[in-house]
C-alpha cells in the first residue's frame, strides 16, 4: 500500500511530502505519524511541505490534527517549506493553521525544534538529540 | 462566451480529486495564469470536487477554457445528483459543516474565484460553477 515515509533522526521524526496526496493517503500519514510518535517516544516532528503545490482545507486540517495529536503525545510539530503561493491561497481560503508552528525551511525548522525541545528538557529533565 | 476546451471528469473516489487538481493546473498553466492564480483555482477546485463526492455522493467536474471576447479564463462546474442543499445561505457560511470538515469548502472556493454560482434542489442535486479570469 502507498505510504508517505517517516524517518527517525535522534528523537525527531521527519516527513517530507513529495506527492500530490489523495485524502486517504493524508489520513494514513496522520495515523502512521501518531503511531510512530508513541512507538519511538519522539519529542519532535518536522513536516516538509516544500514540494506541495497546493494545501486545501483537508490537508490543512490534517496538519492541524498532527500538531494537536503530537502535542498530546508530548512531541512538538513544525511544518516547514510552505510555498508563498500556497500560503496566500490558504489564508484566502480561510485557514491560518492556528496551533501549527511553521518555519521557512528544514534548517530553521530543526533549529526551532532543538530550541523548544531543549527548553522542554530543561523544564522536565528529558534529554534531546541536540544536547 | 467562446469555449476553447472542455474536459469532463468523473468524481466518484478521492483519487479523482487529485485528477481534477492536475487537470485544472494544466489548463491554468496553458492559459498563462500566474503561480498564485493557478494555486487559487486549483485549491478551489479541490474543495468543490471533495464536496461533490462527500456531500453529493459523486458526480462530475467540467473544466472549460473560455473566452468572453475581452479575456480568457477557466470555468469549472461541479455537478451531482445527490440530496441537494436545503439552505444555501447557511451552507455558504464559514464554519458551517454537515460532513465533519471545517466548513470552508463553499465559502473558501467562492473567495478564491472571480465568479461563483450555486444552484441546488433538495432530492435532485447541486451544481456549483466558478470562473477565474486571467489577470
Amino acid at each position: 500500500m502507498e505510504r508517505i515515509p517517516i524517518l527517525k533522526m535522534g528523537d525527531c521524526l521527519l516527513v517530507s511530502i513529495q506527492v500530490d496526496m489523495h485524502d486517504r493517503l493524508a489520513m494514513q500519514l496522520q495515523d502512521d505519524l501518531t503511531a510512530r510518535i508513541a512507538e519511538t517516544a519522539a519529542r519532535g516532528v518536522l513536516i516538509d511541505i516544500s514540494a506541495l503545490e497546493m494545501v486545501d482545507s483537508f490537508i490543512g486540517r490534517m496538519l492541524g490534527n498532527i500538531a494537536a495529536m503530537s502535542r498530546v503525545l508530548d512531541a512538538q510539530t513544525v511544518v516547514v517549506g510552505m510555498r508563498p503561493a500556497v500560503a496566500i491561497t490558504l489564508v484566502e481560503l480561510g485557514m491560518s493553521l492556528p496551533g501549527v508552528r511553521t518555519a521557512l525551511n528544514v534548517e530553521k525548522g530543526m533549529e526551532l525544534l532543538a530550541t523548544s525541545m531543549g527548553a522542554a528538557a530543561g523544564a522536565d529533565g528529558h534529554g534531546t538529540a541536540f544536547d | 462566451m467562446v469555449l476553447l476546451s472542455t474536459d469532463r471528469l468523473a468524481l466518484e473516489r478521492d483519487e479523482h480529486i487529485v485528477i481534477v487538481r492536475q487537470t485544472v493546473r494544466q489548463r491554468a498553466i496553458e492559459l498563462g495564469f500566474s503561480l498564485v492564480d493557478q494555486t487559487k483555482i486549483v485549491t478551489a477546485a479541490s474543495e468543490l470536487a471533495r464536496n461533490t463526492i462527500q456531500h453529493g455522493g459523486g458526480g462530475s467536474a467540467i473544466v472549460e477554457t473560455v473566452n468572453d471576447g475581452a479575456r480568457r479564463g477557466l470555468r469549472l462546474s461541479f455537478e451531482d445528483n445527490g440530496p441537494g442543499i436545503a439552505d444555501i445561505s447557511l451552507a455558504m457560511k464559514d464554519g458551517y459543516t454537515t460532513g465533519g470538515g471545517l466548513g470552508l469548502g463553499l465559502s473558501g472556493a467562492k473567495r478564491l474565484s472571480n465568479e461563483f454560482s450555486i444552484a441546488s434542489a433538495v432530492g435532485e442535486g447541486t451544481r456549483v460553477v466558478i470562473t477565474r479570469w486571467k489577470a
